[in-house]
């Protein structure tokens, strides 16, 4: 495909021009592409309710795809199958996926959605992973008129998307409200005085970081909260070393990173090796995944993070435990849009039920006016968002709870000041 | 030889006709992969306009496409289209004349890795002003500009591409090139300002380039530095044009319609086994196209020294 790939092919043909190699190497390079065309082309049949996605399995994409969504989705198909399919009326009929990689490409993303509404004319179609492909995507649904549960993408313009395109649901919220509830936490924290109010804050240079920062800042400042250091970092940095270091010696109360999950996870271990031991320590993405956990184990008591979820509910534990038994080597949701996604899914299928008949209108009719039983509670849409959303979490004996907002039920009390690191 | 150019006139005008088709049969699919063809087919085409005469591997592509696109990101709700467009070429032209007067003189493997190096560069110097500037990564593009319009846009493009690559053949400028792709040297004493008919052409390719990204971009509605400055653009237009063969003007487009249609295939068939059996044609490719791309390229010099030394010896 590169052309490193593509010259160093032409490398090998060189060096075998003359000999008989070349055409055997051909007639094994054909053989092979038979055989992995015959294993691919196995699959499909059946009349039934056709679903369509596509999902990154290649590209930057891939890693949150396939901790957050292709799961779920996997999950979701096989629990409903295994019951004998969605109820339309008085029959139940089986699932039928139609499914392609997007290759984590917005172009890519468009066309496929355009194959499966023109070519494969699916009934519905279950959205792309992250903010940027499921605002490429947005568009298109709207125009053919399916209903669009995106529920892994974060972006302040929910409000308007969904009312320029009254089928998108934004389940996730916006990254100003996450902010908002952060602020809100930390100054409950602070009239309770459990903390100081000195913050540090650093931001991955990328759309997440720069959209929380540009949110948290004035909320930092309004709150009277004193912005020790701000800075921002290059997406991809190696060492974060430095930054660590110098967030220490000016000891803060609270430590914010809206970071990525490479960096979270090097932020994180970089306060442990340097014992900087802040009384809040949030990091961003990725501090609600289950590798954080196996990762820090011990260590990971009374973190905070993006995300959460009602840990105690009787409905979250039972989604948990039918997640590892479905997923590849047992994999755990992530704490924080997994559920969600599940959730956007059992809706989809509660509305499609509650219509009886492929009837995509009414479907997003339903989605938008009706109220749901889902994993992570009974949810009604108010324009096209829920109202409930959980933004802080915390890892409090190996399981990562919603702590914030407060008023959101199951919401534990925070463990401040965090406790101290210890060895591994 | 005027045969000949009849009977390709006479192709190019039936394809047009066809193409023009396009929009009426009312299926978004087909009109998606034909927006994806008449893309690629410029994009190899400008691409082939410059590289296919003066020999330079270019893999700036990517960096001129991510300008237009990002042109409009920034501009798309504020200015009329037209003047947008008219922006974003200005863009690319200047940004073209700058990086070719100080890197035109780099020749070989240098210019394909400075090329390279651009688009990362002006990705980076994009992230750098989002973050510390304007404090948005990440930008919407809401337009009034329907997917047939798109299409109308590159159509028109794709014509005026051709008729630029004819006019340039056909002018001293296209023929200056020519001298200098055989022998930069002999070009120079020549009296042909090399570095003006360099610069002048690869301007000429990039705002052709820098043209599709900004067409291009309201299909997504959503624009950062990684969606649109995506180096796989950059390598797919290069494999297409070396494929089709960029020494002639129609060439890249022999390469540009199957490789797109190739990868539509094996994305909609084999969407799991996608990247492996793309490795398997292309190695196929090679070994069966016996001098293949790379071939077409090697043939013109061969010719012309074989005919020399016929000429030495009668």
């Amino acid at each position: 495909m590169s052309a490193s790939q593509w010259r160093r092919s032409k490398h090998i043909r060189e060096e075998n021009m003359t000999t008989f190699l070349t055409r055997r190497a051909a007639l094994l390079v054909a053989a092979t592409c038979a055989a992995t065309l015959g294993l691919s082309a196995i699959a499909e049949a059946q009349s039934s309710i056709k679903i369509g996605y596509a999902i990154s399995r290649t590209g930057p994409n891939t890693g949150g795809a396939a901790v957050t969504t292709i799961p779920n989705y996997d999950l979701w198909v096989k629990e409903v199958n295994a019951a004998g399919g969605i109820k339309l009326g008085d029959k139940r009929v089986p699932i039928e996926v139609v499914q392609y990689d997007d290759r984590s490409n917005a172009e890519e993303a468009v066309r496929a959605l355009e194959r499966l509404i023109n070519q494969d004319k699916v009934d519905f179609i279950l959205p792309p992973w992250g903010t940027g492909l499921n605002l490429a995507v947005g568009p298109t649904l709207n125009r053919e008129g399916y209903p669009h549960l995106a529920a892994t993408a974060v972006t302040d313009r929910a409000p308007e998307l969904a009312k320029r395109w009254p089928n998108s649901f934004w389940l996730l919220g916006t990254s100003a409200d996450a902010a908002k509830s952060l602020v809100e936490l930390l100054s409950k924290l602070r009239d309770e005085k459990k903390i100081g109010d000195t913050v540090a804050m650093v931001s991955i240079a990328d759309g997440f970081g720069i959209d929380l920062s540009s949110a948290a800042r004035p909320a930092l400042t309004n709150a009277k909260f004193k912005l020790a250091y701000d800075k921002s970092y290059p997406i991809g940095t190696q060492d974060l070393a430095p930054i660590v270091n110098e967030i220490k010696a000016l000891n803060p109360d609270v430590f914010i990173a809206f970071s990525y999950p490479p960096d979270t996870l090097a932020l994180t271990e970089q306060a442990r090796i340097t014992g900087f031991n802040p009384k809040v320590f949030y990091t961003g993405v990725g501090t609600a995944f289950p590798l954080y956990r196996a990762k820090f184990a011990k260590n990971t008591e009374g973190v905070m993070g993006i995300g959460g979820w009602s840990g105690d509910s009787p409905a979250i534990k039972d989604y948990l435990a039918r997640h590892k038994a479905s997923a590849a080597n047992g994999a755990e949701p992530d704490r924080w849009a997994s559920a969600v996604t599940y959730a956007s899914l059992q809706m989809l299928q509660q509305a499609i039920e509650r219509v009886g008949k492929i009837d995509r209108a009414a479907v997003i009719k339903d989605l938008q006016t009706g109220s749901f039983d889902t994993v992570i509670g009974k949810v009604k849409l108010e324009n096209n968002m829920p109202t409930r959303f959980w933004w802080v979490g915390q890892w409090q004996n190996g399981e990562f709870y919603g702590i914030a907002p407060a008023k959101n039920e199951g919401a534990r009390t925070a463990i401040v000041p965090k406790p101290a690191w210890v060895a591994p | 030889m005027s045969a000949r150019s009849a009977i390709l006139g006479a192709l190019a005008l039936a394809a047009l006709a066809l193409l023009t088709f396009v929009p009426r049969l009312g299926n978004p699919y087909y009109l998606a992969l034909a927006i994806s063809l008449l893309q690629y087919t410029v994009l190899a085409t400008a691409w082939g306009m410059f590289s296919g005469p003066t020999r330079y591997v270019s893999l700036a592509t990517t960096a001129f496409f991510g300008v237009g696109a990002y042109t409009v990101a920034v501009l798309g709700e504020v200015l009329p289209w037209p003047l947008v467009l008219l922006i974003a070429a200005a863009l690319g032209a200047i940004l073209a004349a700058l990086v070719g007067l100080s890197t035109l003189r780099l020749s070989g493997v240098y210019f394909v890795i400075f090329t390279f190096g651009l688009t990362e560069l002006i990705r980076q110097l994009v992230v750098w002003f989002e973050v510390n500037k304007s404090r948005v990564l990440g930008r919407y593009v809401f337009v009034d500009i329907t997917q047939s319009d798109i299409y109308w846009q590159l159509l028109l493009l794709t014509v005026a591409v051709f008729l630029l690559g004819w006019l340039i053949a056909r002018s001293r400028l296209g023929f200056a090139l020519r001298v200098i792709g055989e022998d930069e040297t002999v070009a120079k004493h020549c009296g042909i300002d090399t570095t003006f008919a360099k610069v002048a052409l690869f301007a000429i390719s990039a705002t052709i380039m820098t043209l599709v990204g900004a067409i291009m971009a309201p299909r997504w509605t959503y624009i950062e530095p990684s969606i649109a400055f995506n180096s796989m653009i950059s390598f797919q237009v290069l494999i297409m044009a070396l494929l089709g063969g960029a020494h002639r003007l129609w060439g890249p487009v022999l390469g540009a319609v199957p490789l797109t249609l190739l990868f539509e295939l094996l994305s909609a068939r084999f969407p799991n086994t996608f990247t492996i059996i793309l490795g398997c044609i292309f190695l196929l490719i090679v070994y069966l196209l016996p001098r293949g791309v790379a071939g077409l390229f090697e043939k013109l010099p061969a010719k012309l020294r074989g005919e020399n030394i016929k000429r030495v010896a009668a």
